[in-house]
């Protein structure tokens, strides 16, 4: 086990150990803040995988953005901040069927690891820094990808005014009487 | 570095995800549990692409592209999920059970036929917010 494998092992399991409380917390504030730490371990992870343009990007957007824009969420639709009491069938943050989803989540991981054991036992991943700065990757995404570029940003443009559109109140559809 | 470190992180995560969106009923712990799964590709990607070195960075980019795609997607699920919470006051998505069959006893009927009495002034609040 050289020490890449060691730091990996152990930014991974921070980041499944983290993701596992983002799944199971009952206090909603502190799922938004261990994905927090989930996404800060991924993107320790991109580092070790040599893509330190992607790490930051996972700061910048996960870290920064989402979780900021998912406790918004949780603020805005007052959810209940503190600690639920475990509540049979009316909790309202665990749906009745965590046993069967326990299974599917089981299940899922046992295919997964096992197609990957087999399929992958024998590669290793030659570390060499470099391919993973803003340099190599901003003259590729400008020379190789700048179609999906451009068709991302209009994706951007649409979900923009998708969002805007679903969030205000006084625009919407027409009533009968052609009223707005 | 073996691959398989990368490659059964992503895996543990994905399945994290899974159980995640399944067993949550507030939305906004499923968009979470989506984004966890989003994750755990990214991951993938990376590791795929230091294996591969591919030449067009084509894991990194593609890496890039989802994260972007995920901000867009959270974005707009948070819009619908307050767009729910603000027409139907909750939610807890197995009980937006409008569109589905209609298989209730009769005393589930009644409280339904509350339910959708109840849901009239909503409905005439949004109605008539417009100017």
């Amino acid at each position: 086990m050289t020490a890449q494998e060691v730091v990996f092992t152990l930014l991974g399991a921070v980041a499944v150990g983290s993701a596992i409380l983002v799944v199971t917390t009952r206090q909603l504030v502190h799922a938004a803040l261990w994905l927090v730490v989930s996404f800060g371990a991924l993107a320790g992870a991109y580092l070790l995988l040599t893509a330190e343009f992607v790490a930051w990007v996972q700061v910048l957007i996960y870290v920064g953005a989402v979780v900021v824009l998912l406790l918004f969420g949780i603020m805005l639709t007052r959810a209940p901040i503190g600690r639920m009491p475990r509540g049979g069938p009316d909790d309202p943050l665990d749906s009745g069927n965590r046993w069967a989803a326990l299974a599917v989540a089981l299940a899922t991981a046992g295919v997964l690891i096992t197609t990957l054991v087999h399929g992958f036992s024998d590669a290793v991943i030659d570390l060499k820094a470099e391919g993973g700065g803003a340099e190599p990757l901003g003259a590729s995404l400008f020379r190789t990808w700048v179609l999906p570029f451009e068709v991302l940003s209009v994706l951007l443009l649409a979900a923009l005014i998708g969002a805007i559109v679903l969030s205000r109140t006084d625009i919407g559809p027409r009533d009968r009487e052609g009223r707005r | 570095m073996h691959a398989l470190y990368p490659l059964v992180v992503s895996a543990l995560l994905f399945s994290v995800g899974v159980y995640g969106v399944l067993a949550r009923r507030n939305a906004i712990l499923m968009l979470m549990s989506v984004e966890l799964m989003l994750n755990a590709v990214n991951l993938n990607l990376v590791a795929f692409d230091a294996l591969w070195r591919d030449r067009l960075h084509g894991g990194q980019l593609l890496t890039l592209f989802t994260i972007v795609i995920a901000a867009a997607e959270v974005g707009l699920g948070l819009a619908i999920v307050l767009l729910v919470f603000r027409n139907r006051k909750t939610v807890e998505v197995d009980r937006l059970t409008e569109l589905g069959e209609a298989r209730r006893d009769p005393a589930e009927a009644r409280r339904g036929a509350d339910a959708e009495t109840s849901a009239e002034p909503v409905a005439a609040a949004r109605e008539g917010d417009g100017p």
